[in-house]
């Protein structure tokens, strides 16, 4: 029997063999679902280093994305920034905004920063349609970006090569949260959310480690709502409100908190489920086909049950059964 | 006139503030409760110093004043020649100061292994970027943490339980573990508050001993807060005193345990 590490490590392997060959596997809609799938996994990434690994809950992360998302499509179509060069900017931005904002809302802690963020995810899209800043933003009707082509004549389609681009970031972006979880840094965050004073006193410094793991987190948001700008083309403030925020949360938690590789799953759920359960409710008959948010929480409980601890609770408990112990 | 020359001994004194650590005059107040007045003591580098006193006497807030984690409203700290105002709360560990909590604050869904590499935590430097990017000189902080830690795990023989989480540990266990964790950033004062509370009477024992070779191996001064008189007797080369947050006695333990003082206001409490 391989030991866990091994078998992780295969895994791990044989998850992105599959990512890589889906592509070519997968009709052209698809291949933009995978996209938005990924995308959504590096959010996940970084908004489980924050309330998973840190114990901060965000309601807010929606709001980050949407200045990642804004950020990649003023600098491509307003200001003519190449769009390689634009995500990591407009995620650099996020970085800063997180930590500015983390700064003063980190000194309340638990449930204030909980209605902090809140606040924030509520006023991201008024703000994004107001009229002051219409001239970068478009006001309620968002900006425009042309998606960007496969270059050197790859024989790629702009969705693939897209995809790619997610694929990419989404893999470079687990390894440095991977190494971060695994080093003193990470040690300390967790430290930090299970016991703040204990933690303190062996040197971690609280305040600017939450700031720094709040900007972080703000920053895989960003690069997620960049991406996820250039995918569809096209941003408007109605695709960044509290419901986005709220989904990142589902999806770390039905993923698995403290969890990484649970991302993927967790995004392949808000991804998925939602639609699932608007045709499911369709198939309940007339009687239940207004209400896809009723079946969406009956599913949601029903995750929950079975694999409490998210889906990589439950990899881990098998793991336990077939390899370990 | 008995009372003044067995009094002579114990008599609180003035601070040498060339010790080590040297608590001087130091004043703390909750609301109307004042938790410390006036306390002043010194504990020489090396030394181990215990801290006796009915419960309420201010014993761990006392040590939360050294950790910084309560501001005194008067008096000074000064340890190895510097005054520990000066410093935040995690600016301590790194001065050479190391704790453990009355009620054990291990960190629970890590494991013994990451707990103890959590204590050592300020020896290194490397921050979010160095340590996401797995940059050399991180890594190689990262070996020497985990290779201290290790060192830690074998002589405190947790090495079975090193990838358990220390929430499923039995209680005397979780008390060795965080022992463990707060020597390895070998500390030059080591503050234990109650280590032997909840443990049975051969743990107790062994704890002694425990203590003892600590400082032997390490020659690292301890602050030891117990209610085990025996065990504080039996291992401080000092005793220190307090009742109702005042020093009431201070000298060789000898000394402190047959003074009138301190026999009275054990008297007075529930012991
Ligand atoms: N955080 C606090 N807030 C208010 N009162 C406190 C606090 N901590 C300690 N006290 C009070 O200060 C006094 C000393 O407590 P403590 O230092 O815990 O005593 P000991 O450790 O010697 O048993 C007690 O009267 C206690 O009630
Ligand atoms: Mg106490």
């Amino acid at each position: 029997m391989p030991g866990p590490r091994l078998t992780r490590a295969i895994a791990t392997l044989a998850v992105f063999a599959l990512a890589v060959a889906f592509p070519f596997l997968a009709s052209g809609y698809h291949v933009y679902q995978g996209a938005q799938v990924l995308v959504l996994a590096i959010a996940l990434l970084g908004l489980n280093l924050l309330t998973g690994f840190n114990g901060q809950i965000s309601l807010g992360h929606g709001a980050f994305f949407a200045i990642g998302g804004y950020g990649a499509a003023i600098l491509t179509a307003k200001l003519g920034v190449p769009y390689l060069l634009a995500v990591p900017l407009a995620s650099l931005v996020c970085f800063a905004a997180g930590f500015l904002f983390g700064f003063p809302a980190l000194r309340f802690g638990g449930l204030y920063l909980a209605l902090a963020t809140f606040a924030l995810a509520v006023a991201a899209p008024q703000i994004l349609a107001w009229k002051g800043f219409d001239a970068w933003t478009g006001g309620s009707s968002g900006v425009s970006l042309v998606k960007p082509h496969a270059p050197f004549a790859l024989p790629l389609t702009t969705d693939q090569w897209l995809y790619f681009i997610c694929l990419v970031s989404a893999a470079l972006l687990y390894v440095a949260a991977r190494n971060l979880v695994a080093s003193r840094i990470g040690r300390a965050l967790i430290a930090l959310r299970d016991q703040p004073i204990a933690a303190e006193t062996m040197g971690v410094n609280a305040a600017l480690t939450k700031t720094i793991c709040f900007g972080i987190s703000a920053l895989y948001a960003g690069v997620a709502g960049a991406l996820s700008a250039l995918a569809v083309g096209f941003v408007s403030p109605e695709s960044f409100g509290l419901a986005l925020s709220l989904s990142f949360l589902v999806g770390i938690v039905v993923g698995g908190l403290a969890s990484l590789g649970g991302a993927l799953f967790g995004a392949l759920f808000i991804e998925f489920v939602p639609s699932l359960a608007d045709q499911m409710s369709g198939n309940f008959g007339e009687g239940a086909k207004a209400l896809p948010g009723a079946v969406y929480g009956v599913l949601l409980i029903v995750a929950m049950a079975v694999m409490p601890g998210g889906a990589a609770g439950a990899v881990r408990a098998i793991m336990r059964r077939t390899v370990g112990s | 006139m008995e009372l003044a020359e067995a009094r002579a001994e114990t008599e609180p004194r003035a601070v040498d503030r060339a010790a080590l650590l040297a608590v001087d005059g130091v004043t703390l107040r909750f609301g109307g409760v004042t938790a410390l007045q006036d306390v002043s003591f010194a504990v020489q580098a090396g030394a181990i110093c215990g801290l006796i006193g009915p419960n309420g006497a201010g014993k761990t807030t006392l040590f939360n004043c050294i950790s910084r984690l309560y501001d005194p409203h008067a008096g000074t700290i000064v340890f190895d020649g510097r005054r520990l105002a000066r410093f935040a709360r995690h600016e301590i560990a790194a001065l050479g100061i190391a704790r453990t909590f009355q009620n054990v604050a291990l960190f629970a869904t890590m494991t013994t292994r990451d707990n103890v590499r959590v204590g050592a935590h300020a020896l290194a430097r490397g921050g979010f970027l160095a340590n996401a990017l797995a940059l050399p000189f991180a890594a190689r902080e990262e070996r020497r943490l985990t290779e201290r830690a290790e060192a830690l795990i074998e002589e405190f023989r947790l090495g079975r339980v090193a990838d358990r989480p220390v929430g499923e540990l039995p209680f005397a266990l979780r008390k060795r573990v965080e022992l463990a964790r707060a020597l390895a950033i070998e500390p030059k004062l080591l503050l234990l508050d109650e280590p032997a509370a909840g443990l049975n009477h051969e743990e107790v024992d062994g704890l002694a001993d425990e203590i003892r070779a600590i400082r032997e191996r390490r020659g690292v001064a301890i602050l030891l807060v117990e209610h085990h008189m025996n065990l504080v007797m039996r291992v401080s080369d000092q005793v220190v005193a307090l009742e109702f947050g005042r020093v009431i006695a201070d000298g060789p333990p000898e000394a402190v345990r047959t003074d009138p003082e301190v026999a009275r206001a054990y008297l007075g409490s529930a012991r």
